[in-house]
């Protein structure tokens, strides 16, 4: 099958030969991180009128189609408009805060990019961690949240700062439990090796009943985890407070926008990885002559079709459901997803050692 | 229940009032004085307590006003008007939001367009214009160049 | 749109909502007493559009003044017009020909249907959901169609004279009326499906802003809001107007008084609505769609009290004359003024997101309440 892996491989055996060890790394460096940045800056573009297409859809309604053919320059459009826009620094907010957050949270961002296997052995650092790595750095967006509703001055930023960091913080428990039970079954947290594992089948159908349990309780959770609807009580309109980013304008708003959008595609690609099998193609378990024909379909079309489907279910939600109020919406975390994941990952400890699955 | 038998009903419980029973519903004419008794009567009245306040309104008849309230009954359904003379210089009445409490906007809409001051009303500010409003526009003595025009 | 005017000495938050909203209530300015997340007191601020129509009535003619009245509560703009019209006819003592009391009857059920779907495309978008305010809408455009082929306008359609309306009916308005009717009877269960089904919204919903009956009827609630709490007070039935005494339809009461028993009142209301629909559109009589009147017209000295049933609640028209081609003194007891001064009364203790749920499920429209 066509596989990015030769190109890879190409470009890193020219770089050694033509220069010395650490140029060639240097020059590496330069190249992942341009091919990063370029592809946050794509991600957020497609995911943006990915966003209204959608919407307009469910709505029975067309979204954008006036800038570019069926409106595929609308996100182009926003972007130079949001780049044109003056950035306010409200009076009396923290200066440095103020100007640090939207990078934080980029930054945060930006280094979940390292370890997920976009297609076969193209990946930018595989970690023997690589699952803890991606729990743990996304705890430190919260810092970037918190930091911009404090230093914005301004009493509504701040108490929709502190829902929102409450709300990251509980249901950062269930996507750690649900993340947990798949890695029981893997034994391993490195994501190649992950994805190596579902060589015959995703983790999805091959663990039956606990991994679909799973599955649904890391879905709840990662809407709730990027503040998306039905959660997204500190973006509410109609509600009192607008939230963190009220008081940003401009390129610092459209940071927040955009690593919004990125986090989650992110959250959806590790959940492509766990449960769907990443890169790895539709595998039925021994039957050789279909998974030789899956396999013709190019790897990162595979993970990449699998992590739009994310996307689509998540934007799915946010049409469809109301909004929860900030109690309810923490009773739901406390009291239900929690016990249910924690009995969850005992069953899938049992199903593992037992080896009760396919 | 027609008017002439709510009249000798009515009657009984509010002796000082006048009758007048030419219009739609049966017209109650009482004092400022008697207003809160009768309120109270009528509204605890057994057989059928006048329990829905419906409309609170005032009329400007130029040389007096006019309390102008409409009540029915939720359990037999009858309807009555009791009129309220006011006078012109210094109108004052008691309020009536303890007993039915939508009477608390009412009345505040009535202070605002007529300045006809509640007595004991909880909260009686100005509702609809600002507060710093000067004169009632709803009294036909009104004039206001800039604002009003006369059609 | 909102900003924090300061804290009380007690540890309280004192906050604006409006009246700038988000959603479609118009410009209603509340002042919330917060403790943290509870809410202490709710005090409405009035007057962002008052319009002083009851001082404007008094210099305009007997014919003309009925119009005004549909800027009040424009989404029913109708039935309005109509408690406006025959108040009028009270007061000269016409007969309106029996053709004319059909299609005003049509008209007022169209409207309150019409009303009922904006109220529930703006009360879930409130609560957060966006995509039922664009099927509501699908529904009400196609009443705005009918509105606009016969009476010539979408929102303040003045088609209602005293003495009847003003021109006759369009001919496709039987044909269209049935299409839309089998076009709603398809898609009525998607209401159910996507909002009143929904558990999120249930929760949101049930046990909020309860309105137990004695203070329905201490604060002069009517309409639906007191009907979810068990007050009889359709005037439609209690005080029947035109036709109304010979049409079958139901009167729906619910007895918990929180915001699930409106929103379900609601509901069920428009499928009453339906049913007089269905049993007028095949049977309206032949005639003059308007009594023969004077071009100039003088009510006799004296009073006139209308009520008729809006969307909202019981509308009054009180009118007082002396005689003359204008009205004395005219007061419109308009259903909104008495449903919002209960809005503190249900509110208190509970959350912000109930506040938006309760005033969603009262259905306030500030024009209606400002006047």
């Amino acid at each position: 099958m066509f596989s990015l892996e030769s190109l890879t491989t190409l470009v890193q055996d020219w770089l050694n030969k033509t220069f010395p060890p650490t140029w060639a790394l240097l020059i590496e460096f330069v190249i992942v991180g341009i091919l990063a940045i370029a592809l946050f800056a794509a991600l957020g573009l497609v995911l943006v009128i990915m966003e209204r297409k959608v919407a307009a859809w469910i709505q029975i309604r067309l979204g954008p189609n006036r800038v570019g053919p069926l409106g595929i320059l609308q996100s182009t459009a926003d972007t130079i408009k949001l780049i044109m826009k003056e950035g306010l620094t409200p009076d009396g907010a923290d200066k440095f805060l103020f100007n640090l957050a939207p990078f934080i949270v980029m930054i945060v961002s930006m280094l979940i990019l390292a370890p997920i296997g976009f297609a076969k052995g193209f990946h930018i650092w595989d970690i023997n961690i690589g699952v803890l790595y991606v729990s743990a750095i996304s705890s430190v967006s919260v810092i970037g949240i918190l930091m911009a509703g404090w230093a914005s001055n301004n009493k509504y930023s701040l108490l929709g700062a502190m829902r929102s960091g409450a709300q990251m913080v509980s249901y950062e428990l269930s996507v750690g439990l649900s993340v947990l039970s798949i890695i029981v079954l893997t034994g391993s947290l490195n994501i190649n090796d992950i994805v190596l594992s579902q060589q015959n089948g995703w983790w999805l159908f091959k663990a039956h009943i606990p991994a679909i349990i799973s599955f649904v309780i890391f879905i709840i959770a990662i809407t709730a985890e990027t503040n998306r609807a039905p959660f997204d009580l500190s973006e509410a309109e109609s509600e009192l407070t607008a939230g963190f980013h009220t008081e940003y304008s401009g390129m610092k708003f459209a940071l927040f926008f955009l690593s919004e959008y990125i986090n989650i595609f992110i959250v959806c690609a590790i959940g492509a990885t766990l449960f769907l099998g990443g890169w790895m193609p539709f595998h039925i378990g021994n039957w050789e002559s279909f998974n030789h024909i899956m396999d013709y379909i190019p790897s990162f079309i595979w993970f990449f079709g699998k992590t739009f489907f994310m996307i689509f279910l998540i934007m799915w939600f946010r049409w469809t459901f109301p909004r929860l109020r900030v109690d309810q919406l923490l009773n739901l975390e406390w009291k239900y997803l929690l016990p249910i994941s924690m009995v969850n990952l005992i069953v899938m400890t049992l199903v593992a050692i037992k080896g009760w699955h396919f | 229940m027609s008017n002439e038998e709510l009249k000798t009903i009515i009657s009984e419980i509010l002796p000082n009032a006048s009758f007048e029973e030419t219009g739609e519903w049966l017209n109650i004419g009482l004092e400022a004085a008697d207003w809160i008794e009768s309120a109270n009567k009528l509204r605890n009245f057994e057989s059928m307590p006048f329990n829905f306040l419906f409309c609170l309104t005032c009329v400007d008849w130029k040389t007096h006003f006019t309390m102008v309230y409409h009540l029915r009954s939720t359990t037999t359904l009858d309807n009555i008007v009791v009129k309220v003379k006011l006078d012109r210089e210094k109108p004052e009445i008691i309020t009536v939001s303890d007993i039915w409490r939508g009477a608390e906007l009412f009345e505040r809409e009535v202070y605002d367009l007529f300045g006809v001051i509640f007595l004991e009303h909880p909260d009686l500010r100005r509702l609809l214009l600002t507060d710093d409003w000067v004169g009632y526009p709803l009294r036909k003595d009104y004039e206001d160049p800039i604002n009003m025009i006369k059609l | 749109m909102v900003e924090e005017i300061g804290k009380t000495a007690e540890g309280d938050l004192i906050i604006n909502v409006g009246p700038q909203h988000p959603a479609t209530h118009g410009v209603l300015h509340l002042i919330i007493t917060l403790n943290g997340e509870t809410i202490k007191k709710v005090e409405p601020h009035l007057g962002y559009i008052h319009r002083s129509i009851e001082k404007m009535c008094e210099s305009l003619t007997y014919r003309q003044f009925i119009y005004t009245t549909s800027r009040m509560d424009y989404l029913s703009a109708h039935i309005n017009n109509h408690a406006c019209a025959l108040t009028v006819e009270k007061g000269l003592g016409i007969e309106i020909p029996a053709r004319a009391q059909v299609i005003r009857v049509l008209m007022d059920e169209l409207t309150r249907i019409a009303s009922h779907e904006l109220w529930w495309g703006a009360m879930a978008m409130d609560l957060g959901a966006f995509t039922p305010f664009f099927h509501a809408f699908r529904e009400r455009e196609t009443i705005n169609d009918i509105m606009e082929e016969t009476c010539g306008a979408r929102l303040t359609m003045n088609y209602m004279v005293p003495g009847g309306v003003m021109m006759d009916l369009h001919p496709n308005f039987q044909y269209r009326v049935k299409n839309f009717l089998t076009l709603y009877k398809r898609k009525i269960h998607e209401y159910d499906e996507l909002v009143t089904g929904n558990i999120i919204f249930q929760n949101r919903m049930k046990g909020v802003g309860v309105l137990s009956k004695e203070a329905a009827i201490s604060f002069g609630v009517t309409g639906p809001a007191a009907r979810g709490s068990g007050v009889s007070c359709d005037v439609r039935k209690l005080y029947p107007y035109e036709i109304y005494n010979t049409l079958e339809f139901d009167e729906i009461l619910e007895t918990e008084g929180d915001s699930f028993a409106r929103y379900m009142v609601r509901l069920r209301e428009m499928n009453e609505s339906i049913k007089i629909i269905e049993q007028l559109i095949d049977n309206i009589p032949e005639g003059d769609f308007q009594a023969k009147t004077k071009a100039v017209l003088k009510l006799p000295k004296g009073e006139f009290y209308q009520r008729v049933e809006t969307a909202r609640g019981e509308l009054g028209v009180y009118i007082v004359s002396e005689g003359g081609t204008t009205p004395y003194r005219i007061k419109f007891r308009s259903p909104g003024f008495s449903n919002l001064s209960c809005l503190d009364h249900i509110t208190r203790g509970g959350k912000i997101g109930d506040l938006i749920a309760s005033m969603g499920t009262l259905d306030l429209v500030i024009p209606d309440i400002d006047r």
